[in-house]
């Protein structure tokens, strides 16, 4: 019997050029694919902040129209939160959690492409929407009613709700991918506890991923049934409810934050014991304290709406909640820096000057947000500049610092040399500077009665000093993060051969050769501690391969990795034109639909590229 | 003694810790100076008063936190600075009882902020008068202005509206009912009290008490739109008798006027190629019942025009009713009036000195 089955085109072998690119399931290189693309996205963003500080830089500035202005501050959140701080985490997620486990790939390979593709076909949606008849204008929040058709009638918001269910979908299929590759493909002996604490903290944020992106889809597909079909969800008129969409948007919101800052926990738990050659302080501590962090995340959406009118009950309990998830962030700290106590700290390397930046700028955002957790305070701070200055200090100070830290630390790794220290250092001051000099000014501004989202003000209100640094500000952290780019470049091009354990490292990914083999361990190593490497090089614990493991072969020929794959990226343009259908007609979303089933069916029944060496 | 030449050292030789010192220096001195117009630091009534008091039990426990923990960290990154000759540290892999120290030792400041804020938090959500000897205002926000709507001392059903300046007694407590029949707004006047959102659908309550005479800058605090930056308020704060002579004002009925051209912007008001009257209320004329923008029954009385972005002057005027966009982007009465959407229809200038005169009346 024959069975019917259409043609599937083989996988391609040893693609070159970009080919490779677009066909590889590797996740070392998928996961330079979502750090340059994040990169490229954060400058977007980071050019949309600077049009907003130009148009608040003095009084009655007529620098954009205001209709601009809320765009472009809608656009800059969206982006630095789901284009550019998010991805540039699962950046390192892809290249690094295989190598810390000691693992080949991911569990799903051809998923993980297809995360990277999806996210890419979001971002483009969204950004595209500047381009196709004005971008979301609505604020990040995209708080009902205003969001509605009634008072929204472009297709700004349309974009909005549509790319981020297309991210939401990259974000899920990352999500799984990792908690499946963490909890399934460690090496023999590699226990949870001991594994390092990047891998770690990638566990908790996919997990709190994977519950949070639903909360916020239903909200979005609330809303697109309202502004697409006519119904009514956040209509009060015809009985929906704008309080609705608050509560989901902030039960997704607020693990959001924590789905932001716990890689960048995990980054600095890393580069903080190899800098001051010291094992972690406390290291089941900051795990647990992490998974605190990740549980009490859900118990504080409420703080975002401390003036909705919720009742004292519940402010009062909501306020203890948060006030309460400032204990084990603080733990977070102690260990840190006590980990750095009696230690030999070496912080003429650009990493550790950003990690220990880092820790300082983020004792900052934690106490600001501290300070409003008290509701009753909160109330003459919710929706000011002090709010601004907090989550600035959190995502700016925290997340980006600590980001950059990583890139510093592991540029070695993915490429085999060094970056530039000199540069690095002009670069960390000129950011450093520059990000105080702009947010610091904005918790005066805040509490002088500036409210966010303002277009324009009058001199008489006595902001022009503060606003006027804050743009100066800009400029400066605007030049460090051109130095940051330079330097990315140049060390590229010209950086000093790394070797494989620059920074006399602790855990296993340093104990292979810089830039990483394409099969990354020769043989899948046994793990007898935490900081395998460290207990290699200075106890002579020996990382040998792991017995019985048959994968492991003397020729490196003989290795079995996935093979690339079309049509991943095949089944995320699918998406990306079932999305654009929406908007500019169901054809589109049909022929979308059908390129996503094919590439689907493909994805199932593409065969194996023969012959199979054993 | 030994302390002391430590933090000497550091200052000669760390300018990071003057740099952290200054600031903190700024932050306190500068804060407790602003009398700005929006300022949260300088207060007139006892809701902000009692915000600002927490404010700054919760800043100090900030500042010392912060400052504990930044010398903390910088004198460790400053005495275990690698050294040549450095051996490899000691391996110390953790500590209990510190580990539970700094678990425990947050809690008991949090605790230090957490009760007196949900005193704080009760005490100014339940309004501590509401007798009859309380003023009760409604508030209504719409894009872009806002509504106040005191009960008529003279009739019982009827209510009195006011636009974008809200007048009361000093020293009596004021109940407001917070209601937005389009986007989300929030009520906010920082001398007086913290903001409250005005949520369609859910209407919110709030209380403020002004102690001290005085005009208080308000201004929408949730994003609402294009003219969100433009959407001010003022409280004016007045004794007793002031407040009493003014409210029976604003009841009456608006003034006739008998002056030629004011007769003639009266006409044009009404008239149905302007269409004012469709959207605006002025209470004794005929037309005049539209509910879609401002009530300027009273409008010549009002010391600010557009939602408190100008002074109420006729020139002021005349460029409002010539071109609103040109004063608040975005309006809606620019974006629906027919007289700024149809060119057909579009205000001739004596027209406009006509209407000017008549609003001018309406003290």
């Amino acid at each position: 019997m024959t069975t019917f089955a259409l043609p599937i085109p083989k996988r391609p072998t040893h693609p070159t050029g970009i080919l490779n690119w677009i066909t590889t399931i590797d996740h070392k290189k998928i996961g330079v694919l979502y750090g340059v693309t994040a990169f490229i996205l954060f400058l977007t963003g980071g050019i949309e902040a600077l049009l907003i500080r130009m148009q608040l830089a003095a009084p009655g500035m007529d620098f954009v129209s205001p209709e601009i202005y809320n765009q472009l501050f809608t656009m800059h959140g969206t982006t630095m939160i789901f284009l550019a701080i998010m991805p540039m985490g699962a950046a390192f997620f892809n290249y690094l959690i295989p190598l810390q486990i000691g693992a080949r790939d991911v569990a799903f390979p051809r998923l993980n492409a297809f995360s990277y593709w999806t996210f890419l076909a979001g971002a483009i949606m969204l950004k595209s929407s500047w381009f196709l008849g004005g971008a979301p204008n609505a604020g990040w929040f995209g708080y009902a009613p205003i969001t509605e058709i009634a008072y929204n009638p472009g297709h700004g918001i349309d974009f909005w709700i549509l790319s981020l269910q297309v991210l939401g979908i990259a974000s899920l299929a990352a999500a799984f991918n990792f908690i499946v590759t963490i909890i399934n493909l460690r090496a023999p002996g590699m226990t949870l506890m001991r594994l390092p604490v990047f891998t770690w903290m990638t566990l908790i944020t996919s997990i709190l991923l994977v519950l949070a992106f639903p909360v916020i889809t239903v909200a979005l597909i609330e809303l697109m049934f309202d502004r697409f079909y006519g119904m009514n969800f956040f209509n009060p008129v015809r009985g929906g409810n704008p309080v609705l969409w608050q509560h989901l948007f902030w039960v997704f919101g607020h693990p959001e934050v924590y789905i932001l800052i716990l890689p960048a926990m995990g980054l600095v738990s890393e580069i903080i014991p190899t800098f001051s050659k010291k094992p972690l302080f406390g290291y089941p501590v900051v795990i647990f304290s992490g998974i605190v962090i990740g549980f009490m995340g859900w118990m504080v959406w409420s703080h975002h709406m401390f003036t909705v009118g919720l009742g004292a009950v519940a402010n009062s309990i909501f306020a203890i909640t948060t006030m309460l998830i400032a204990v084990p962030t603080g733990v977070k700290i102690f260990n840190w820096i006590a980990t750095m106590w009696k230690g030999s700290i070496d912080f003429n390397k650009t990493a550790m000057l950003y990690s220990i930046g880092f820790i300082f700028l983020f004792i900052i955002g934690g106490l600001s947000g501290v300070m409003h957790s008290s509701a009753a305070s909160d109330a003459q701070q919710q929706d000011t500049y002090f709010i601004v200055a907090h989550i600035h200090y959190v995502l700016f100070g925290g997340a980006i610092m600590a980001l950059l830290a990583g890139v510093y630390f592991y540029f070695p790794k993915i490429t085999g040399k060094l970056m530039d220290e000199s540069l690095g250092k002009i670069n960390f001051w000129l950011t450093f500077i520059g990000m105080n000099l702009t947010f610091f000014p904005m918790h005066f501004s805040g509490m002088d009665g500036m409210p966010r989202r303002i277009y324009t003000y009058t001199s008489e209100m006595g902001w022009d000093l503060w606003n006027l640094i804050s743009t100066f500000g800009v400029f400066i952290m605007g030049a460090g993060i051109l130095i940051f780019v330079l330097n990315i470049v140049y060390s590229y091009l010209r950086g000093k051969e790394s070797g494989n354990d620059p920074w006399d490292a602790r855990t296993i990914e340093w104990a292979i050769p810089s830039p990483t083999p394409e099969y990354n361990f020769k043989k899948i190593p046994l793990i007898h501690s935490v900081d395998a490497f460290w207990e290699f090089k200075r106890n002579g614990t020996p990382i040998e391969p792991a017995s019985g493991a048959s994968e492991n072969s003397e020729d490196e020929k003989n290795i079995h990795l996935p093979q690339p794959s079309y049509w991943p990226m095949v089944v995320s343009i699918g998406i990306m034109l079932a999305a654009y259908g929406m908007i500019f007609g169901l054809p589109i979303s049909i022929l979308g639909t059908i390129i996503g089933f094919i590439g689907v069916y493909a994805w199932s029944l593409e065969p194996v590229n023969e012959p199979e060496q054993h | 003694m030994n302390c002391k030449k430590i933090f000497n050292k550091f200052l000669s030789k760390n300018p990071f810790v003057l740099f952290i010192l200054l600031i903190v220096s700024l932050f306190t001195s500068i804060s407790c100076v602003s009398t700005n117009p929006q300022s949260t630091f300088d207060t007139y009534g006892p809701v902000a008063q009692s915000q600002l008091v927490l404010f700054y039990w919760i800043l100090a426990a900030a500042i010392f936190v912060f400052t504990a923990m930044t010398i903390i960290l910088i004198y460790t990154v400053y005495k275990f600075r690698r050294k040549s000759g450095d051996l490899i540290p000691e391996q110390i892999h953790g500590n209990t009882k510190l580990e539970i120290a700094w678990t425990i030792v947050p809690c008991i400041i949090l605790a230090i902020i957490a009760v007196p804020t949900i005193f704080t938090i009760f005490d100014n959500t339940n309004s501590p008068d509401t007798s009859s000897n309380s003023v009760t205002v409604d508030v209504y926000a719409h894009q872009w202005f806002w509504e106040f709507k005191y009960d008529d001392p003279n009739n019982e059903t009827e209510k009195i509206t006011v636009a974008n300046e809200m007048h009361i007694p000093v020293g009596k407590v004021i109940n407001i009912n917070l209601y937005s029949d389009d986007v989300i707004h929030s009520f906010w006047v920082p001398k007086l009290a913290g903001k409250v959102d005005l949520m369609p659908g859910n209407n919110n309550k709030m209380w403020l008490q002004a102690d001290k005479e005085g005009e208080y800058l308000g201004q929408c605090a949730e994003f609402c739109g294009v003219a969100h930056a433009l959407m001010k308020f003022r409280v004016i704060a007045e004794s007793q008798e002031n407040y009493d002579k003014w409210l029976s004002d604003q009841s009456k009925e608006a003034i006739v006027s008998i002056e030629p051209q004011a007769l003639e912007g009266k006409e044009i008001f009404e008239s149905r190629e302007a269409g004012c009257w469709s959207c605006h209320t002025i209470r004794g004329s005929a037309r005049s019942k539209g509910k879609t923008g401002p009530d300027l029954t009273h409008i010549g009385s009002r010391s600010h025009i557009a939602a408190g972005v100008v002074e109420n002057t006729q020139q002021n005027m005349a460029k409002w009713i010539e071109n609103p966009n040109s004063i608040k982007p975005g309006t809606l009465m620019a974006t629906n009036g027919q007289v700024y959407t149809d060119p057909d229809k579009k205000l001739t200038g004596p027209e406009v000195s006509a209407l000017v005169a008549y609003l001018r009346t309406l003290k």
